[in-house]
């Protein structure tokens, strides 16, 4: 008799209907929103402080550079000494008193410039001065030398190499960064969804040992059964919360966006000037235009696919491992041991994906890793969008289905065995001979 | 007669440790069988190879004459001495998943549930979680959800523990009540005074082995010791014992009565009947008391224990 689909059904709607399961779902996209609208306003906040910096310039050549802005006020101080100029500063409370000391070498000007204030100046504030006084200086000794700012300027070139596959396809650096966006994200995703349900579905087995309810439900359905309800059934409540993610994260931004839409667009962050700027230069409009084209030109259907399968497989993979460690302690101070070699694995296959595939997608220890069954699910994802043979793809999807079936065995045979064992924590020797009964 | 359920040299081992060393057993159709022996001899072992929880090792479990099969589950109801529910699930929800888990069709189920709280007067209990109810309450769902898809065969393991008296009273009519519409009952328990009351059959498993197995009447036959304990009313109490212990092996005996003058426990030897013990009495004195010591399922029990 199949009763798996009552008990997907089932584990399905604990979950599902579960109280911090609703509260997780509903209430973590607003805080995601609500911290990212916090750190938007205070960032405003802090741009918004307006500070008057008094200058003290006795060598007379770099009063020209402080320019006031909107935010800052530079007041040029004339005829006083140091001592009366902080004395003015200090009664006017203004933000802090740059002094530069009159020196025989204007080129020497360096070590004789200090910034005297109560608080001390963030760096911004400090590489933004030091980044005008640079440029004048720097403009005063190439003008002395007899060069012409104007002719530097113009020589001034932007080498963009462009990039062509010997089937016509054209590439770009921006093509590679978002094939190294999406691969990461799909091993990223499938990293952090194995760790918050694997740990879900391990739980769920603690529980029925603990509450004692296996015995009645194991004279019922085969265990084998009961196991794969609850990874499928806990699967499809982590989908579902994903979904709810995705909808809930859309709308309020939407929302927000409207509500905030005008007070955004006035913070003038210097990063959007620069996009701004970035957008009416036609050689980095043309970079976005190919970004696009690069996006279309992606393996996208073969991504699709190929992250539902490894997604899958690889899932279903340590999930299986999760309901076995489970079924084999009593509580969850117990699962320490047994967690860490189904994590290690995990954690390698990130890191390689990371810091090998990046540096090379087809390079001997990404291949090898995409092959490795337990590393392969987040390591080929990475790879795929760089183009991997189907052949490849194929043969790791074997391995890992192979893998699978091996695992699956070997969790129920511990399953079996280990949800009807109550008492002290089993050692690795205990469930290898688990396996045997 | 007709055998419900036949083991026939069950054998299991777990590693080097053997669980069950060929036990048979056979329950005869509508008896209530018990299933006895100390902690540890085995008894849930032979009860989930039943329940086809674990396989044996070798031998063959018959139900109903059919090897046992993945179907017979809708068959058997089963009660486990560790028991459980769902903490966080509703009562009536978790009582229709069991249900449909032994194969009831969901309105069947929840017909049959209606019927059950009632009977035992629980109806409002059916928006409760498990988590709000008392271990005894949570017992009697658990009792109802085990009889409920109507098993030919019910397995309890230790039904009264977590009961009180009124409660352990109700769930034994209904067990009574259950065998005398037609199902098979094993019951497995420590409490001998239960054995007595509700068993026909009794096995007793220890070690591993099976050690005896039969008719409770039969067994208890087998272990009487010829011994009656008599009360009697004399003047002269130590000329009549002497008397006695002449002619009988003779134990000091006590139990209530209101005459106390001579109480003791005389053996029989094989030629000797009751009567003539009964004629040698009451030719010295007045004889108020004269009972055959039944041995109890508990000295049965202890005694062929001690013996292996």
């Amino acid at each position: 008799m199949n009763h798996l689909p009552l008990i997907i059904k089932r584990e399905y709607l604990t979950k599902v209907k579960n109280k911090s399961f609703i509260i997780m779902t509903f209430v973590s996209p607003l805080i995601m929103v609500a911290l990212i609208a916090v750190v938007a306003y205070l960032s405003q906040l802090n741009n918004d402080k307006e500070r008057s910096i008094s200058v003290l310039d006795e060598t007379g050549v770099l009063s020209d550079v402080f320019v006031s802005t909107e935010h800052t006020t530079y007041n040029i101080l004339t005829d006083t000494n140091l001592e009366t100029a902080k004395e003015l500063v200090k009664a006017k409370s203004e933000f802090g008193l740059l002094y530069i000391e009159k020196s025989q070498d204007t080129m020497n000007v360096l070590s004789s410039v200090r910034f005297y204030s109560d608080e001390s100046p963030s760096l911004s504030i400090m590489s933004s001065l030091e980044e005008k006084i640079e440029k004048k200086l720097s403009e005063t000794k190439l003008r002395n030398d007899g060069v012409d700012i104007a002719k530097i300027q113009a020589s001034k070139t932007n080498v963009t190499i462009a990039q062509e596959t010997f089937t016509g396809e054209k590439t770009s650096k921006v093509d590679s960064y978002l094939k190294l966006a999406f691969g990461g994200a799909a091993g990223y995703l499938l990293f952090m969804f194995i760790i918050i349900y694997g740990n879900m579905i391990m739980r769920s087995v603690i529980e029925e040992k603990t509450s004692r309810i296996i015995e009645v439900i194991i004279s019922s359905v085969k265990p084998i059964q009961l196991m794969m309800g609850k990874i499928i059934g806990t699967s499809l409540a982590g989908i579902t919360q994903f979904g709810i993610w995705v909808i809930l994260g859309s709308i309020l931004v939407f929302v927000l966006s409207a509500i905030f839409g005008i007070s955004m667009s006035e913070l003038q962050t210097p990063s959007q000037d620069l996009m701004n700027q970035a957008m009416e230069n036609p050689e980095v409009a043309n970079e976005v235009q190919l970004a696009m084209q690069s996006f279309f030109n992606l393996p996208l259907a073969n991504l699709v696919i190929a992250f539902m399968f490894f997604f899958i497989g690889g899932y279903l993979l340590y999930s299986s491992l999760y309901a076995a460690v489970g079924a084999a302690v009593d509580n969850e101070t117990d699962t320490q041991q047994f967690m860490m070699p189904i994590i290690m694995p995990l954690i390698l296959a990130v890191y390689v994906g990371i810091f090998t595939v990046i540096e090379d997608p087809h390079g001997t220890v990404s291949t090898v890793f995409s092959f490795v069954p337990f590393t392969s699910p987040v390591v080929m994802l990475m790879r795929i969008p760089f183009g991997v043979p189907i052949w490849q793809q194929f043969l790791s999807f074997a391995i890992l289905v192979a893998t699978f079936m091996f695992t699956v065995w070997f969790a129920a045979k511990i399953y079996r065995v280990g949800i009807l064992m109550y008492g002290k924590k089993p050692s690795y020797k205990e469930l290898y001979k688990w396996i045997k009964y | 007669m007709n055998h419900l359920l036949v083991a026939d040299s069950v054998s299991k081992s777990f590693g080097t440790f053997r669980a069950l060393n060929n036990v048979s057993i056979s329950v005869p159709k509508g008896s209530i069988f018990g299933l006895l022996g100390p902690n540890g001899a085995g008894k849930t072992t032979l009860i989930r190879i039943i329940n086809q929880i674990t396989m044996p090792d070798t031998g063959s479990v018959l139900l109903d004459g059919e090897a046992l099969k993945p179907e017979h589950i809708q068959n058997i109801g089963y009660l486990p001495e560790e028991r459980g529910l769902y903490k966080s699930m509703k009562v009536g929800e978790q009582a229709l998943y069991l249900a449909q888990l032994k194969g009831l069709t969901k309105p069947e189920a929840k017909k049959r549930l209606k019927y059950w709280f009632e009977k035992l007067e629980i109806g409002d209990w059916w928006n409760k979680k498990i988590q709000e109810l008392s271990k005894g309450q949570a017992q009697k769902i658990q009792f109802i959800v085990t009889v409920l898809h109507q098993p030919k065969l019910l397995i309890f393991d230790e039904p009264f523990s977590g009961f009180d008296p009124i409660n352990a009273n109700l769930i034994k009519d209904e067990i009574l009540q259950l065998r005398d519409e037609g199902a098979t009952v094993i019951f497995s328990t420590h409490r001998m005074e239960s054995v007595e009351e509700l068993c026909d059959h009794i096995a007793l498993i220890h070690k591993s082995n099976k050690v005896l197995d039969g008719k409770l009447i039969d067994i208890k036959r087998q272990y009487k010791t010829n011994t009656f304990e008599v009360g009697l009313q004399t003047e002269s109490v130590t000329e009549v014992t002497n008397a006695i212990k002449e002619k009988f092996e003779v134990l000091p005996a006590t139990f209530k009565n209101l005459h106390d003058d001579v109480k003791l426990n005389i053996k029989l030897n094989t030629q000797d009947s009751s009567n003539d013990l009964l004629s040698f009495l009451t030719s010295k004195a007045e004889v108020h008391h004269f009972v055959e010591v039944v041995p109890s399922a508990d000295d049965i029990f202890i005694q062929t224990v001690k013996n292996n």
